[in-house]
Parts: C-alpha cells; structure tokens; sequence
C-alpha cells in the first residue's frame, strides 16, 4: 500500500486541480504543517475559505525552498482547531486573520486579537468581543512593575508615512516589547478581488502596495497565465524583469538614504533622495507612470521598449551607478554611521528562521531566501540568480544587503537591456481561467516574497484570491528587533525594514 | 568629512529652476489631462464600459470625464475607435472645485485653483501635515518627494511639520477608510484654524479603485471640505507642486 499524500507539490506559478489538494483532518494538518516547516520550509500563506454548509476550509502554502517546490495541504474545520502558532510563532498573523473573518478559534494562539479589524464574512457566532474588534481599543500586551511605562505612537505619525499604531512597554529608555497593531488602512482588497478578474482587478493589485506595483502585477500576471496556460512572448518577459529590478533599484536607494537621514548624515540622504527619483523616472519613461502602473498585464507588458529608449535606460543608469556608488560607499566608511548602524536592532538567524522573516531583511540575517532563486521564474530558470546575505542581522546588516543588491539589480537590469532583442509581439491575449483550479504565484518583490494565491470556480472567476505581502511576515521582525532596545532607536530599526501598511492591510 | 565634501562637488547642484526656468521634462508615456471630442460620437458607450470606476460617461451626445475620479489606465481611449478620448501630456490637473475637474468635449482649458484667502493667509509660509488614510504609499512618497533636493519644496515656503499642531493644511492621500476615519477627524481638529484641505490623488478625491467599498469613504469630502483637489493615480510630484504652487498663487493660473 502506498502512502496517501498529505499535500500536493508544486512548482511556482503551475496551476494544479484543487481536488487534488489532499484535505487532512484537524490534527494531522497541523502536525504535517508542523514538520514540514520544521523541516525547513516557511508559511508562504495560511487562510481560511468559508464552505457553503458553514464550515471553513483551511489552506497552508509551504514554501519549501531547498526543494524548490510548493507544499500545499488543507482541513475543513467549525469553530475552532488546535493553533500553529505555539509552535510555529511565524503563523500568529495568520491565524489572526483567519479569527477576525471566519470566527474560527485557534487554541492555544498566546495573543489573539484582529490583525486588520476587519467585517467578518460569517454569520457564525463571534470569538471575539466587540471591543476587541474596534481598531485602537482592543487591548494591548502590557507589563506590569513600578517603573514601567507605556509609550503609544500613531496611528498618525510624524513623518510623510502611513498610518499605524505602535505600543511600546518599556522601562526609562529600554525597549522590553513593542507591540504592532495596524489595519488603519484596510480597504477590503481580498474580498473585492473575489469574482474576478474584471476590470477593476489590475487597479487593485497595482495598488495593494503601491511601493510594490511592478511585484504584485508580476504575482498577479503569472497566476492569471498559470490557469489560463498563456503563453508570454520573450520580450515581455524581459521588459517585466527589468521592471521589478528598477522598482528594486528605487526603493533601495530612497532606504539607504532614509537610513543615512535617520542618523544624520545627510550627504547620503540628500543624493538618495535624487537619485531614487532618477530610478523612477526610468520606469516612467517605458510606460508612463513612476510606478510601473499600467505595464504589466496578464499575457505580457502593454508597452515596448525600443532602441532609443534602451539607450537612455543604460544611459541613466551609468550616471546613477557612479553616482549611487559614491553615496553608499561615503555612507558605509563614515564612522559615526556605522557607530549608529551597527549592533542596532539584531535578528538572528535562528530566530529569522522561526518567524519566517522573508527579503533583504532574511538575507541580513544570513538566510539564503530569495524567490528569484528558489522558486525561479522568466529569465531566472534559464540563468540562475544567487542571492547575497550578510551575518549580523542588525541595521548595518540590512543596509548592507541592500546596497549589495542595488550591484546586482543594476547587472540584471544591464544585461537584459544589452542583450540582443528579438523583434515580435509584448502581449499576448491571454485566454479564460481553467475552472476549479488554484495557483500558488510567489515573486522575489524589493521588501522579499510576494505570494499570491487563486482559485477558480466553475465559470473561471476568482472563487477566492489571497494576498500575502512580504510585510507580513516581516512586521513581526520588526517587533522582536525592538527588544531590549532603546527606544530612541526604533526609527532607525524601522526604516531599516521598511515595510508596507497597506500591503499588510489590504 | 573631506570625502563628504568632495561628494557634494561631484553630485553637483539638483535642484530644477522649475518654475523660474523650465518644468523638468515628462516622458512622451505620460498620461495627463485628457481632451475630449464629441464630433465621431454615436454615444455607443464602449468608453463609459471600458472604465474601471464610473469616471466617464456619456453626457448630451458626448464623453465626459471627471478626472478627480480618473485612474489614468486610458482604457476608454482605447476603447472609443474615433478619437473621442484623447490624454495629453498637461500635467496641470488641480482645481479648487470639484465639479471643475470634470472635462467636457472641447478645446482643453485649466481647472482654476488660485485662492485668494489661502495666497493672503499662507502664501509666505505653509505648514503641511500629511495624513493617509487607506492610501498606497504611491500618492504618498509622490508628494514627500518634493522634499528632496531635486523639488526643494523648502524655497517656496512650504513644509511638511510633524505634528497637526504645527499645520495650516492637511494633506490628505488614500480613499479615507473607515478604520482611519476618526483618526483623520481628530488630526483635523487638532490643526488650528484658519486652516485648510488638500486632497491628493484618486482615492482622496473620489475613492479611486476602492470607489463603492463599505471599508471606504469614496474620498475625504463626505468628511471634510476639501480646498484643492489634485487628480491622478498617483498624480506626479510635478502635478502635485503645481496645485500647491496656484492655490497660493505663487505661479500664474
Ligand atoms: S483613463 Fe480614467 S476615465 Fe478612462 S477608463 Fe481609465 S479610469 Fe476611466
């Protein structure tokens, strides 16, 4: 007798039948869960889909990274199933998630409370009080002891940022924990992308992270041709890379020159800041908006390059590689930065493991996780990435990835741009979805992993589209970096993640 | 100390002469303010179809669009087979009055955003706080951008103040989710008056992609009295300074 499956392999972006998705019972979904990521893979996503008798399915997406193979397994579960979170602690977002909307109780979740206060989609009876949902009400995570004292920041804060509320237990300067709590932009993403696609679906993905349009439009282009089997002609392929390295390019210059800004050192700060904006600008000049909006579509890109504006992309790029060069090198040989950068705000390596950290700041911590290598796909399958890390995990560690990676981004920019160009189409009408399908779309987007997941129903709409933005994963890190900390340092600690609020809020 | 300085030489000066000199150059993609043409139109209402938020329809046998609602896709100029919709390169898209952003057929006109109580209030100096509500931290470093040394907003005496206590205006980007809601009234209120609104985008103006969603408020102006309304998705940093730069009449309408 051969074993039964317990969960369905998959390579990135390969649609499967979702009836071939084993469904587990409760206790043998969690532990497969358990050992899978125990065995060396992460929660790519973990989500509930309600079930019209009123139960829920739920579904774990198990990036395996050494294997390079997706793992996915579900359970259909009533109100309640024994949490992941205790053991897994990289799984207490999700399970949050899957408590706020579906009403479904993990036992054992040591701190549960709405990740995004967001409407329920079940008439089942609430696990949660109505004061728990209310969006800054809900209770936080307090210590007790004479001197303790809270400090509360946001959800409006002083910078040019997003909204978000950070709740800080501390005792004079040291940080003993900081708790997240977000979802001030929650703007019912998920729910609307549900009966899709339609017209509105790529506003939607374009502006889940709006930082990150080229990256989710990549996860959402590959999905779309994974269950519609469409094929993307070559030179589109090329013109999306190159648009996810600039996008990459961008952000990565304006970090290291928000990091420089947040010590002081403003030499650094004052030429990111243009030079980011020179990135940008070469995203605007292949389609029009800064932000990659409107070049990416299922089946293709909707712009071409042509020879002149090749030229001008390599041109611009040679003058921001100078210049780019001479800011990050003043900013990594300045004593009083490195003084400041260093030491600050360390995630292990153990513990990035455990929490599932994912993107340059995983890398920093001396994890090897990098989608572009793991779970290739375009140019990556014919000329393999490989990712740097760094040791330290601390904020020097997060800066140096990413001007490790600003070389790379600008070699694979380079080549794909030099490389001789085939005449022919950028788009390729893509046909319907399959029905009864699913998709697992994971992209390497500048903050890290982007994972999206759809199925399909009978007609070939979405039956069910979930997001998971690398912020996700990486809140969390941000909050255990603020550990025993000084309070003085959480600016520096977060703009060296840099994470998205509405990528996280959806 | 001395690599610094040599740096600084060798990045050489930044910032544009823009609007003493020339407005820096937008790629021949851009997508501005559209024009419309009313003349081929057999009212088919391909265009109104194609359109992901309801911000063209068909009015009095002709195209209109409100470009406070528009995403900037161009879809219904791709859709309309006889030039009826047609988006130019004029980057000059805010107005003071909602219903000015609306482009009717005909030859292409600037929504008016002087102010002439805001140019006597805050014309030397503006104090800016910026709020998102729901926003995708598009319109958001869109605007923050005009920080940096290439914009420079700094010389033309606005600023961007950390605190509503400091502000004259909010700056208001995202579709104003109902979980940012009370948030956004209450920095509001702590501005003091007189004080003043600008909206910053789709979302802010119209609800943009989220238009209709019961976690939205389809904009700031069921909430607040918006002042100046800066279309686009996100509008560029270029569009942005424009509308700051004519409500407070320091460039000509
Ligand atoms: S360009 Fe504006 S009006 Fe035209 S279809 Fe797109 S959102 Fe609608």
């Amino acid at each position: 007798m051969t074993a039964v499956a317990r969960t369905i392999r998959v390579r990135n972006a390969v649609a499967f039948q979702v009836k071939d998705c084993p469904v587990l019972g409760e206790r043998e979904f969690h532990d497969e869960v358990v050992s899978t990521v125990r065995n060396g893979a992460w929660i790519a996503a973990l989500y509930g889909e309600g079930q019209p008798d009123g139960s829920v399915k739920l579904f774990a997406v198990l990036a395996d990274d050494a294997a390079h193979e997706l793992a996915i397994t579900s359970t259909v579960v009533r109100d309640k199933y024994p949490s992941l979170t205790a053991e897994l602690p990289q799984a207490q977002a999700f399970e949050r998630d899957i408590a706020e909307v579906w009403r479904i109780r993990p036992v054992g979740h040591p701190w549960l409370k709405p990740l995004r206060f967001q409407a329920a989609r079940t008439d089942a009876p609430d696990i949660l009080t109505p004061v728990e949902r209310k969006i800054g009400q809900s209770p936080f995570f307090s210590m007790l002891g004479e001197e303790i004292h809270e400090v509360a920041v946001g959800p409006v804060h002083a910078g040019v940022i997003e909204p978000g509320h950070f709740r800080f237990q501390c005792h004079g300067e040291t940080v003993h924990h900081l708790e997240i709590s977000l979802g001030y932009q929650h703007r019912g993403v998920t729910k609307a992308l549900v009966g899709g696609p339609n017209k509105r679906t790529q506003h939607y993905i374009e502006t889940l992270a709006g930082d990150t349009s080229v990256g989710h439009a990549l996860a959402y282009a590959q999905a779309s041709e994974g269950l519609s089997r469409g094929e993307v002609p070559g030179r589109a392929v090329r013109i999306r890379q190159i648009a996810l390295e600039l996008e990459r390019l961008a952000c990565h210059t304006g970090d290291l020159g928000a990091l420089s800004g947040d010590v002081g050192f403003q030499p650094t700060d004052a030429f990111c800041g243009r030079l980011r904006g020179d990135v940008l600008n070469l995203t605007a000049l292949i389609c029009g908006n800064r932000f990659g909006r409107g070049l990416l579509r299922p089946g293709g890109t909707r712009h071409d390059l042509d020879e002149a504006r090749i030229r001008k992309v390599l041109d611009v790029l040679d003058a921001y590689a100078k210049d780019v060069r001479q800011a990050v090198d003043l900013l990594q040989s300045t004593a009083s930065v490195l003084a400041r950068f260093e030491s600050v705000g360390v995630i292990s390596k153990e513990l990035a493991t455990e929490i599932g950290l994912v993107g340059p700041a995983a890398r920093a911590s001396g994890l090897t996780r990098d989608v572009r290598a793991d779970f290739p796909t375009g140019a990556h399958l014919v000329r393999p990435y490989v990712p740097v890390t760094a040791t330290t995990g601390d904020v020097a560690a997060r800066a140096k990835v990413r001007a490790l990676e600003i070389e790379k981004s600008l070699d694979l920019v380079r080549r794909e741009l030099q490389a001789p160009w085939r005449d022919g189409l950028t788009w390729l009408e893509p046909g319907g979805l399959r029905p009864h399908e699913m998709i697992v779309s994971l992209t390497e987007a500048w903050r890290g992993a982007v994972c999206h997941v759809a199925r399909t129903e009978a007609t070939g709409h979405f039956a069910c589209y979930q997001v998971v933005d690398p912020s996700v994963h990486n809140w969390f890190g941000l909050a255990c970096a603020l550990r025993e900390q000084a309070i003085s340092d959480f600016p520096l600690c977060n703009k060296s993640f840099n994470l998205s609020y509405c990528g996280h809020d959806l | 100390m001395f690599e610094a300085f040599i740096a600084r030489l060798q990045q050489g000066h930044r910032t544009m002469r823009y609007p003493d000199g020339p407005a820096p150059e937008l790629p021949d993609r851009f997508v501005g303010r559209p024009v419309l043409d009313k003349s081929g139109c057999r009212e088919c209402g391909e265009c109104a179809d194609a359109c992901p938020v309801g911000a063209l329809t068909v009015v009095d046998g002709g195209p209109q669009l409100d470009t406070g609602a528009c995403l900037f896709c161009r879809q219904c100029e791709l859709a309309c087979t006889h030039g009826g919709v047609h988006f130019t390169k004029e980057h000059r898209l805010a107005g003071a009055r909602r219903e000015d952003l609306i482009v009717k057929p005909g030859p292409a006109t600037i929504a008016k955003a002087y102010s002439e109580e805001i140019h006597k209030r805050f014309g030397r100096s503006l104090k800016l706080r910026q709020v998102s509500a729901g926003g995708c931290n598009a319109c958001e470093a869109d605007s923050n951008v005009l920080n940096t040394l290439a914009w420079d907003l700094g010389r033309f005496g606005v600023q961007f103040v950390a605190s509503p206590r400091h502000a004259d205006a909010l700056l208001i980007t995202g579709p104003v989710t109902e979980n940012m809601l009370l948030g956004l009234k209450k920095t509001y209120e702590a501005v003091p008056a007189p004080k003043f609104v600008i909206a910053v985008g789709a979302c802010a103006i119209a609800g943009g992609p989220y238009r209709g969603h019961a976690e939205c408020h389809d904009g700031a102006s069921g909430t607040l009295k918006v002042d100046l309304f800066i279309p686009g998705c996100p509008p560029h940093p270029l569009t942005i300074l424009d509308g700051i730069l004519r409500v407070l009449g320091k460039v000509e309408e």
